[in-house]
Order: structure tokens, then sequence, then C-alpha cells
């Protein structure tokens, strides 16, 4: 057990390759398909990603978090999932996102400031980001405690990252999960940096993962730009929950290459020695390397999914800039599963607002900017 | 004097209150290194070190009550929450203690500290950073709230929360942060809590707000001046205590009166302002108070948002019903 092995308070963090994709014990020996559907998922999410930063850059898209770096902790976490467990987000997790279905055009269109990017298709279970920090954390338990109550073999993985570690729902939610013994999966994607705040001025912890030892489950440190770590320990913490185990805390040792958001800049507060220290650990020149040695990487084929890739990006970005602007019905639509008298009422007003519009003016136009 | 917009205003009281009082302490997410992620508490920490303005932990709960526990033991806490929408877990210390320790204490402690955060709309910003949540402390007894909608005031009103012996939620227009400059007084600076401001004298109806909507009611003040309407525009500035002399020496003239809120509408300050002019100068009034406000939605994300905020049109409009009442 990997859990076992890598017991937080004696210290060590799970690898299965390192940072230049070698072998650091035996081959998990897992199929060539699933290694190649991971390459795939970490590439597709690499690219979009880019892609989204351009267009925020253009004017095209809000404020945007981007995730480059963690393409490894994300993609390794969720492959290891089934279609009919749970998802809860943060908000820095494209590659879990569309990996389970959420399709990118949702996640531009949310970005985008649409409501409509929220909208999760039927039958993937994943719930829309959160953004207010943590907040996820005590409902992800919930959801999981509910499919124990009701006897399904489902679980919840839910996502978070370092800063989230401080805020009273994390302590919550994660003493609730053990007490109730919940099947979820608490995935930390500690990326060293909260915004500005460096993760050793987050806690005094010498881990993230041994928190868990507190609250009574396991945790466990994993290199978290190594994906095939990332998928055994993830797997292995799913199966646990799944057969009555309870929780685990998987703690996904990365970093954030890029911005928090669009509307920060990191050259404030880090040094550009740390982030070439971070470069060098980049998640898909390790995995490549290994799928290389493997045989399985080739020119031809990465120019195939690069090809492949453009290809789903450009046409997600087209419907994501086609969809009919929102109407004023839209603003008042899902507030209740039937609309009162007093919603429908201040829907007309707006209505007739728009409609018998007489100025428009300056003072009305965008001013500040974000932040 | 020097020109200064919102933000460097708000910068300017912080560095002139720590250099004054060396009680005054700044803290909350971002505030150190960054600067805070609108630079409102910029280069603080290269003048007064690390232990007076302090990078907390991601945990507003945590470190509110952290500053009201410094506040009880004598030091002046500025406490920043980087957006409205992250207030929430903060709530509980602030509602529980912060507001009432005076009181449940019968006068032996006090937390006299000052709460900033920025508020409201119109900056395309990501859902939960434009909400607009002032009526939630205006309904909590024992806090004073304040909101400044120019650069000047913003400087002075923030002087004075920090001097002020009781606990002030200091709410922040982030849509006016960048939006205007002014010349704003330098050194040690103060504006009076509990005072509105009179932003424009006019005689056949008042318009009372606060933050983003002084600019939109001063413009609609202005464009309706040219067809031959008399306009006053109050800034209310401190939200609680109320200021009802100025209001209501004002309604009282002009016997109309619209009160615009960017938040949404049941329970709003806007109503409360209505009811309290609606009580004591029925006699004088023309027209039924009329209250112009956001809807009773989520703030939206920001393809809708101009939608969901009281605009010049609309405030047009509004006069107009209570001119032709």
């Amino acid at each position: 057990m990997i859990a076992d092995e890598y017991d937080p308070l004696k210290g060590g963090m799970f690898q299965v390759l390192d940072k230049d994709g070698n072998l650091v014990g035996d081959d998990p020996g897992l199929d060539v398909e699933l290694l190649k559907d991971m390459y795939w998922w970490m590439l597709y999410t690499r690219m979009a990603d880019e892609k989204a930063l351009k267009l925020q850059r253009q004017g095209r898209m809000g404020t945007y978090a981007p995730s480059r770096g963690q393409e490894a902790a994300q993609v390794g976490s969720a492959i290891a999932m089934r279609k009919e467990d749970w998802a809860f987000p943060a908000f820095r997790e494209l590659g879990m996102y569309m990996l389970r279905g959420m399709t990118l055009e949702h996640n531009l269109l949310y970005f985008m400031g649409d409501v409509r990017g929220n909208l999760v298709p039927e039958g993937v279970n994943n719930l829309p980001i959160y953004v207010p920090v943590g907040t996820q954390i005590p409902q992800a338990v919930g959801a999981a405690h509910a499919m124990r109550l009701l006897h399904r073999d489902t679980v919840v993985v839910t996502y978070f990252g370092d800063g989230a570690t401080s805020t009273g729902d994390f302590h919550e939610g994660l003493n609730l999960a053990g007490v109730l013994k919940a099947p979820v999966v608490l995935v930390c994607q500690n990326n060293q940096w909260a915004i500005s705040v460096p993760r050793a001025r987050q806690t005094a912890s010498r881990t993230i993962a041994q928190k868990a030892v507190a609250y009574g489950f396991p945790g466990v440190q994993v290199d978290g730009n190594d994906v095939l770590a990332m998928y055994l320990a993830t797997r292995e913490a799913i199966e646990r929950a799944r057969s009555g185990g309870g929780p685990t805390l998987i703690e996904a040792y990365t970093y954030r290459l890029l911005m928090h958001t669009t509307a920060d800049d990191p050259k404030r507060y880090r040094t550009e020695a740390e982030l070439q220290e971070w470069e060098a650990r980049d998640p898909l020149k390790r995995y490549r390397a290994y799928l290389e040695r493997r045989g399985i990487w080739t020119d031809g084929w990465q120019l195939e999914l690069e090809a492949r890739a453009t290809a789903m990006v450009n046409e997600a970005i087209a419907r994501a800039e086609s969809v009919a602007p929102p109407a004023p019905e839209d603003l008042f639509a899902h507030m209740y599963a039937e609309m009162p008298d007093e919603l429908r009422e201040q829907l007309e007003q707006l209505k007739r607002s728009l409609d018998g519009k007489e100025v428009e003016d300056d003072a009305d136009r965008i001013q500040g900017g974000f932040p | 004097m020097t020109q200064m917009n919102m933000v460097e205003a708000l910068n300017s009281a912080l560095h002139e209150e720590m250099a004054r009082d060396s009680a005054v302490v700044v803290l909350g997410e971002d505030v150190g290194v960054d600067g805070g992620v609108f630079r409102v508490t910029d280069r603080l920490i290269e003048r007064f070190g690390p232990d007076r303005v302090l990078d907390t932990p991601l945990s507003e709960s945590g470190f509110v009550g952290l500053a009201a526990g410094m506040a009880l033991y004598g030091l002046r806490p500025v406490v920043e929450l980087q957006f409205d929408g992250f207030v929430p877990p903060a709530f509980d210390q602030v509602f529980s203690h912060i507001s009432r320790m005076r009181n449940r204490s019968q006068g032996r402690y006090s937390m006299p500290l000052v709460i900033r955060f920025p508020y409201g709309g119109g900056v395309r910003a990501l859902e939960h950073h434009a909400e607009s949540i002032e009526t939630l402390f205006v309904h909590t007894p024992g806090l004073k709230v304040v909101v400044p909608a120019t650069p000047g005031d913003a400087k002075g009103l923030l002087s004075s929360a920090i001097r002020d012996p009781d606990p002030v939620i200091f709410i922040e227009p982030k849509r006016l942060y960048r939006a205007a400059k002014e010349e704003v007084p330098d050194g040690p600076y103060t504006e009076p809590l509990g005072k509105a401001r009179v932003a424009r004298q006019g005689d056949d109806v008042t318009l009372v707000g606060w933050g983003a909507m002084v600019p939109r009611m001063l413009r609609a003040a202005e464009l309706v001046a040219a067809k031959g309407t008399s306009v006053e525009v109050i800034d209310l500035r401190t939200l609680k205590p109320y200021d009802e002399a100025s209001v209501h020496a004002s309604v009282e003239r002009t016997g109309r009166a619209v009160v615009v809120q960017e938040a949404p509408r049941t329970l709003g300050l806007a109503s409360e302002l209505s009811a309290r002019i609606s009580e004591k100068l029925m006699a004088s009034l023309e027209a039924p108070v009329v209250r112009l406000t956001g809807f009773d939605v989520p703030f939206p994300y920001y393809k809708m948002e101009a939608w969901a905020m009281p605009d010049v049109d609309r405030i047009i409009k509004a006069m107009r019903t209570v001119l032709t009442w």
C-alpha cells in the first residue's frame, strides 16, 4: 500500500518517475492505452490552457486561472475515477474538468462571463467551479456520506489548493470525513503559492499530507508532476473509499508555472530561479521522456495529437464565441423551481427599461478594470 | 495636495495612520509583499515591516478573529478582506463578537478595528467578486459602516475609521478605484464619520446613494439639468449611523426622493431609507419615495452585469416617476 509506505509522519514523497522521466522503482505495468490517454489529456490541457490565456490577453475572455504545470496532478487523479463517481472542483482543474466530460467550450464560456458555462451535461457527475476557497470540501464529504447511506458504490473526489488547507471548511470537512468514514478522496494541488503567499507561510506543518493523520485517516504526499504516481495513489485511495475504508488525503506536490489569475503578476513575489527550477520538472516533458523510452511516444504521434488538440480547441472557441447573447430572462432564470411573482415583476421592469432605453452614458461604461 | 485616485488615497491614509500611531497594524491575504491585489497596501511592508503588515494564511474567519483579539489587547488592526464574495466566512466573528463586545462586556472591552473590502460590480470580474453586501453590516447592531465615493473621502474617512473607538466596516467601490483622480490633502487628513455629503445642490428632487452609484447619480442630474430639472445629489458616505439631518433636510425642501442602490432590492438599505423618510416627512412629500435597486438575483457574470446595476437611464426614469406623480 502506497499510503502505508509513504506515511507522512515518516516523510518521503511517492514517485514513479523522476524529473527526467526515469523509473524510480519497478514499472507499474499499466495498460498502454491508458498511458497514451494520460498523455493525450495532459497535452490537450496544456494546449487549451495556452489558448485560453491568449483569449484573455486579446480581451476575448475575462479573468482566467491557468493550469500550466499542474496537468499531471489533474489528469493522473481524474483518470482513476469511474464515470459514475462525482467530482467537486475548485477553479484550477482544467484537465480534470475536460477529462470528466465538462467540455472546453463550457470552461471558456464560464470565463467569458457566461453562467451557461456552468451547465453540467447530463450523465456527467461534476459540480461547477467553486470560487470561494475550500467551500466545496464539506459538500464533497456530504455527497460521499449520502452515497454510503444509499448503499451506492460510487465515491467523491474533491480538489483544492494549498491555500484552502488554511480554511475552516478544510478542517471541518476533513474532520467530518474521518468521523463519518466517508468515501471521499481529497486531492490537494499544492502548487506552492496562494497568490503571493508561499506554502511555508500558509501552514507550519512540514507537509500538507500529514494533516490527515490528525483526522484519523491516511494522507500521502505524491509528486504531483508525475502523472503515474498521481494515478496510482488516487486509484488506491478510490479503491479504499469504494470498499468502505474511508477517506484519503492526497497532497499533489506541484507548481503553478504561471500567475494565480491573469489579474496578478508573479514577478512581484517569486524569483526567476525558483521558476526555472520548476520548469525543469515540467510534468509533460517528464512523461514524454518516459513514453519515448517505452517506444510509445514518437514525433509523428506528437504531431497527430497536436493537430487533434488544435482542431478541438479551435472548435470549442468558435462554439463558445458564437452562443447567442443572454436575454433578460436569463438573469432571472433558475432562481427557484418556479418563478415567484415578485421576480416576474422585476423581470418585466428590466425588460421595460431596456426596451425604452433613452440614455447610453459614459458613466455606465466599465471603469477601473479587474482587479 | 496631490492628484490621487481612490487606491492611492486609501494607500496614503494607511501610510499616514501607521506613521502616526504605532498601534495601527494591517493584515490580510496578500497585503504584504504583493501590496494587496488592488495595491491598496502598496509599500507598507517595506516601510513598517512584517510585524505591522501581516500576510495571513487564507482563512477569513481566522484572521478577522485574530484582529478582534489584537484590537481587544490595544492594537488598531486594519483588516483587508480580498473581495466582497470572500467576506461571509468572517461574518461569524463580526456578527457574534466584534459588533457586540462593547455591549456584552458592559463597556469593559471594545474591538476598535477596521475591516476593509472592495465591493460591487461593473469591472468584468469573476463570480463572487462583485457583490454588494453592505446591508448585512448595516443590519448588524454595533457596527459603523462607511462607503466612500471619491478619493478625498476615501482618505479622510479611512483615517477617521482607524481612529474611531468602535468597529468600522469600510467598504470600497472597486469600480471607482481607478476611475477618477482628484486633489487629496497630503499628510494626516480626516473626514467625519456619520456625515453625508451634498454632492450637487438642487431643488426639485433628491437623489440619495453611495459608492459606485454616486457618479451615475451626478451624471443623471447633469443630463436632466439641461432640461430644466434641478437635482440634489446626496452621497451618504456613512451608511451607519445614518445622517438623518442632512438627508431629511434635503427631502423636506424638494419633497421628492429616489434612493439608488446597487445591492438587491429586498431589505436593502434603500428600503430602510425609504421607510425613515416616509415616517418622518409624510407631510412634506409630493410623491412616494422610490427605490432604484439591483434585482433579487445573485450578481450575474459579466455578460449580464450591466443589467443588474442601476444605470443613468434608469436613474432618470426613476426621477421622472417621482416628478410626475
